[in-house]
């Protein structure tokens, strides 16, 4: 069989050609949409986010695309949320509150039932969801609950989950950096893993570079007034 | 009435109630009820509204549906006569379906044992024609009087002399028999649904498990959503009873946000309650009420294409999370226009509208109370050493209501690269706080 007769088939997967996404939405950073396939967050899949500890701009980094769905008529699920959503900052960053549905389940076992439910009931562009541990399993079905309801669901998890594997469309790991964000494509559908791309997630308040070096500490300054 | 598995052993319609003991000893006998008998076909003839606005009852068994109108909205009366008779099968009744230009027409066919479709007068002579006299419900003296003269079905009937059948059987029957071929108007009273909903079901045998009632429950919800679609009304309220044979009824309530007729979409809530009831002892009787009936959306009245609006599609996520996880575990978010950060916000009903922002530079997490921060040699301390950034923002406010604030709020950055929103209180007791995260 000639190389010619090998790149006829159809069941012959090439890697340099990523497959078409039925749907992606831009990140809002043309850095980052520039590695993503399809050009943006894949949607109707999962994708995780896994960072070393809170804080970092992990949220920044959606806001361009979550301002954008939450314009449309469907709901923005938080499942959980590890504080409270603060929603004069969401409405600053363009989020229309009323497209907002915060869902905090009580009993062990609700989360994933709710993210799942969220996800396949197909009134939610993106479900945000923050599980303390998600077996491949769990992750399977969340994947495919995220098609059948044409959702965006995204995980944010510890670095320390990077091991192991995931049906998630699209695993990105983030690093904090003075001003912005590295971040490491772990797992992208239809292409390798790369990065790092860097980023500036700013939060409009751009940090002085002294200050956000953190290599020396500030005293509390006494305020002025 | 004889069920299948009576009838293999031999038992037949008619016999003696000694004679089929005779044949099978654990017969067991019910006696008809001929008010329960009146009852379903009140609430079959509520259900079936769903399906023409003219229902009329035909006691004891007939249901008539004046169909013509809804030929077109159920697409066709194929396709109408299935949604009915597959409607039918999931209460668990079974009909026998006709189709007539005339009431009496189909109520005879139907008796007769066929399911025709007949929609033009010639063919509808022709059929019943064929009819044998004693699917025609005739009074006994004009049957026996038919009898005798050796006739046996309608169409021999009919090409006798009208005068003299008129003058031997009455005129009645002449009319009678003019208003089944559609050559006389027979107009019927058409049956008015009770105001609000309320039926009961015997379980077959009591039931301990709550997950076996959703079964039951199904079929009540059907009848609802029957009912309410011929009203082209929505509950927003159910109440579930389930009797037990001593214990007290257990009580189930279904509040929605908006008001539904689908039955499908109730299921699936109820499926979610009863996974959390506990039953004190079995249930032998289940009954559905429902009061809080408002007028539904058009759409939800579609009965082959259950598209919903996006605005529906959003509710009945909300009530399938609110049924499992309760309504408190349930918010949506606002912007409140107001200088205390811990006052700017406030959690509000999903889907209401969100307000507006007033300040920029704020963190997307907030805490429900400021931490105090640790403080080593001058230094604030939060998974390493703080740096401040240069802005300070003063809030100052809330003196008229006694929770006034006075603070300076600073972005700091510890040396793992997180980004928190701390403020210096400037009031008695000073010190530091967290009270935000720019995650």
């Amino acid at each position: 069989m000639s190389l010619q007769d090998l790149m006829q088939r159809a069941d012959l997967w090439r890697g340099d050609t990523a497959p078409p996404f039925a749907a992606s939405l831009s990140t809002g950073f043309p850095a980052l949409d520039a590695v993503l396939p399809g050009g943006g967050w894949p949607q109707r899949a999962l994708t995780e986010i896994l960072l070393p500890h809170e804080g970092i701009g992990e949220l920044r980094l959606l806001l361009p695309a979550l301002a954008r769905l939450s314009r449309g008529d469907r709901w923005l699920a938080l499942v959980a949320p590890p504080h409270i959503p603060y929603a004069p900052a969401l409405a600053s960053a363009g989020v229309e509150l009323s497209r907002v549905l915060l869902v905090h389940p009580r009993a062990s076992g609700d989360g994933l039932w709710a993210v799942e439910q969220s996800l396949r009931a197909g009134s939610c562009a993106a479900v945000l969801a923050w599980p303390a541990t998600l077996d491949s399993r769990a992750l399977r079905r969340l994947q495919l609950a995220a098609e059948a309801g044409e959702s965006w669901g995204v995980l944010f998890g510890h670095e320390r989950l990077a091991v192991s594997s995931s049906p998630a469309a699209l695993r990105l790991r983030l690093a904090p950096r003075a001003g912005g964000l590295d971040i490491h494509v772990l797992k992208r559908r239809g292409g390798w893993p790369a990065g790092p791309v860097s980023l500036e997630v700013g939060h409009a308040l751009a940090m002085p570079a002294s200050a956000a070096s953190g290599d020396r500490g500030i005293y509390p300054r006494q305020p002025s007034a | 009435m004889v069920n299948a598995a009576a009838s293999r052993l031999g038992v037949r319609s008619g016999m003696t109630v000694s004679a089929a003991h005779g044949l099978t000893a654990p017969l067991r006998v019910h006696g008809r009820d001929a008010s329960a008998e009146r009852a379903t076909l009140d609430r079959l003839a509520a259900w079936a509204g769903q399906f023409t606005s003219m229902v009329s009852l035909m006691p004891p068994q007939a249901l008539l549906l004046e169909v013509e109108g809804s030929r077109r909205l159920f697409g066709g009366l194929d396709r109408l006569r299935e949604g009915v008779r597959q409607g039918l099968a999931e209460l668990g009744y079974h009909a026998r379906l006709a189709l007539a230009p005339t009431p009496l027409g189909a109520a005879w066919l139907a008796r007769a044992g066929g399911e025709p479709c007949i929609t033009d007068r010639d063919a509808l002579v022709g059929a019943l024609s064929a009819l044998p006299l004693a699917c025609l419900d005739l009074p006994g003296k004009a049957r026996d009087a038919l009898a005798a003269m050796g006739v046996q079905r309608l169409g021999e009937c009919l090409r006798l002399p009208r005068d003299g059948l008129a003058r031997r059987l009455g005129p009645e029957l002449v009319r009678r028999f003019d208003r089944a071929l559609g050559r006389h108007p027979d107009p019927r009273p058409a049956f008015v649904a009770p105001p609000v909903f309320n039926a009961r079901l015997l379980l077959p045998a009591p039931l301990d498990n709550a997950e076996a009632l959703l079964f039951p429950l199904r079929r009540l919800l059907l009848e609802l959503s029957g009912f309410l679609k011929s009203r082209a009304l929505g509950a927003q309220s159910l109440r579930f009873d389930l009797h037990h044979p001593k214990a007290a009824t257990t009580g189930l309530a279904l509040d929605l946000v908006a008001p539904s007729c689908d039955a499908q979409h109730l299921t699936a809530l109820l499926r979610e309650r009863l996974e959390r009831v506990i039953l004190p002892e079995p249930v032998e009787e289940v009954a559905l009420a429902s009061t809080a009936l408002r007028p539904a959306a058009a759409r939800n009245l579609d009965f082959f294409a259950p598209a919903r609006s996006p605005r529906e599609a959003r509710v009945l996520l909300l009530e399938r999370l609110q049924v499992r996880l309760g309504r408190q575990a349930i918010h949506g978010l606002e912007a409140v226009a107001e200088h205390r950060p811990e006052r700017a916000w406030r959690y509000v009903d999903p889907g209401t509208s969100g307000g507006k922002a007033v300040f920029s530079n704020r963190p997307l997490w907030l805490l429900p109370e400021p931490v105090r921060l640790v403080m080593q040699q001058d230094r604030l301390i939060l998974d390493g050493v703080l740096s401040l950034g240069r802005e300070r923002e003063r809030i100052e406010s809330g003196w008229w209501d006694g929770q006034d604030v006075a603070r300076d709020y600073f972005i700091a950055r510890n040396p793992r690269g997180a980004c928190f929103w701390i403020f210096r209180e400037l009031t008695a007791g000073g010190g530091w706080f967290l009270h935000g995260i720019f995650s």
